[in-house]
């Protein structure tokens, strides 16, 4: 398990120092995680090597954003005098993303014929 | 001062007890989610994270100490987005076979994520600092809040409405699309995953592992997406 976090970190911060260096607009994990792809590509027992400890941290994907969620608590009121208008435009618009995104998805899949399996 | 006082002070001034009791609090969430028969709006970030403010308010503990000890919990986004890289991988092939599919829901989604939330919150009078702050918010936190940056938003207001924009299409997400009668789980977890996040892409992972990895990889396609969108629909609207 050690090996694996290991593993992690050093991709995240290989993904840090690139991330910075080549002044990408995207965040070190982020980099990481499409690093980590590649070597999983040249490396197939790599992945298998991963999966307990990847298992493990993604299993419980949503404990990470708890203590985040708390500060959002403690900031509500940076919403300020619109904070009514704000919500609204937030609830709506994530509800009409996902149904646009997954409906345009379906539909193009359909066209395409990239049916799954 | 009583003992038990002293003892209050003593723990409260350190990490241990507010990561236990993060840990805790998520586990009660996480018991009241099994307990509903796993329904998608008993969403246990939401339920962990009221146990922990009414704590934090109860107490009359600043948010500062809390995150002394809630810090080794949040620093895991980082590694855990990395880990995202397996589930993608698993799907790989899954994933070529959809490259026309996925390029389409991408823009399709990140238009509507930015140009909908921009336009209503323009609509109900909003003005430009919140209108720039509210564009990125379907990016992932640390993409948004540079973005909110460059754009002139508010870093912090991004970061209160990127985690409810989470929330929000954590708990819809399931009823909205089982209404739709979506029952691809490419589509569902790639529209999650747009929209939401890494907390929808949390949810996506409760529902289905294919969800999980095509929302991880709408999240992160999102985050390049959301930097070229976000600037272009302010433009049009200040």
């Amino acid at each position: 398990m050690i090996h694996a976090l290991l593993a992690l970190l050093t991709c995240q911060l290989a993904g840090e120092a690139i991330g910075r260096a080549l002044a990408v607009p995207l965040p070190g994990p982020v980099i990481g995680m499409l690093m980590m792809v590649g070597l999983f590509l040249a490396v197939p027992r790599f992945a298998e090597f991963m999966r307990p400890t990847t298992q493990g941290i993604l299993g419980n994907l949503s404990l990470l954003f708890v203590p985040a969620g708390v500060g959002v608590v403690g900031h509500i009121s940076t919403l300020g005098a619109q904070a009514v208008s704000l919500l609204i435009a937030v609830v709506v618009s994530t509800v009409l993303s996902i149904a646009v995104g997954a409906g345009v998805f379906v539909a193009v899949a359909r066209l395409t014929g990239a049916g799954d399996e | 001062m009583s003992e038990l006082a002293a003892f209050w002070s003593y723990l409260s001034e350190g990490p241990l007890l507010w990561l236990a009791l993060t840990l805790a609090a998520y586990v009660v969430g996480d018991a009241c989610f099994r307990w509903s028969g796993r329904k998608p709006w008993v969403n246990s970030v939401l339920i962990a994270v009221a146990i922990l403010a009414a704590i934090l308010w109860g107490t009359g503990t600043p948010y500062g100490t809390y995150f002394e000890g809630a810090q080794f919990v949040h620093f895991l986004l980082g590694p855990a987005t990395v880990a995202l890289s397996l589930p993608l991988f698993d799907n790989l092939n899954r994933l070529r076979r959809a490259t026309l599919p996925v390029v389409a829901a991408l823009i399709a989604g990140s238009a509507t994520a930015t140009g909908s939330a921009v336009a209503i919150a323009w609509a109900l009078g909003a003005g430009p600092t919140q209108l720039a702050s509210i564009a990125p918010k379907s990016a992932t936190a640390p993409v948004a809040i540079g973005i909110a940056e460059r754009v002139g938003g508010a870093p912090t207001l991004t970061a209160v409405l990127v985690i409810l924009t989470g929330i929000v299409g954590a708990v819809a997400a399931t009823p909205l699309l089982d209404a739709l009668g979506i029952r691809d789980w490419r589509a569902r977890g790639l529209a999650v995953g747009i929209a939401s996040h890494g907390i929808g892409t949390a949810r996506a992972f409760q529902v289905n592992t294919t969800a999980g990895a095509f929302a991880g990889l709408g999240m992160a396609l999102n985050a390049i997406a959301t930097a070229f969108v976000a600037p272009l629909v302010l433009w049009l609207f200040l």
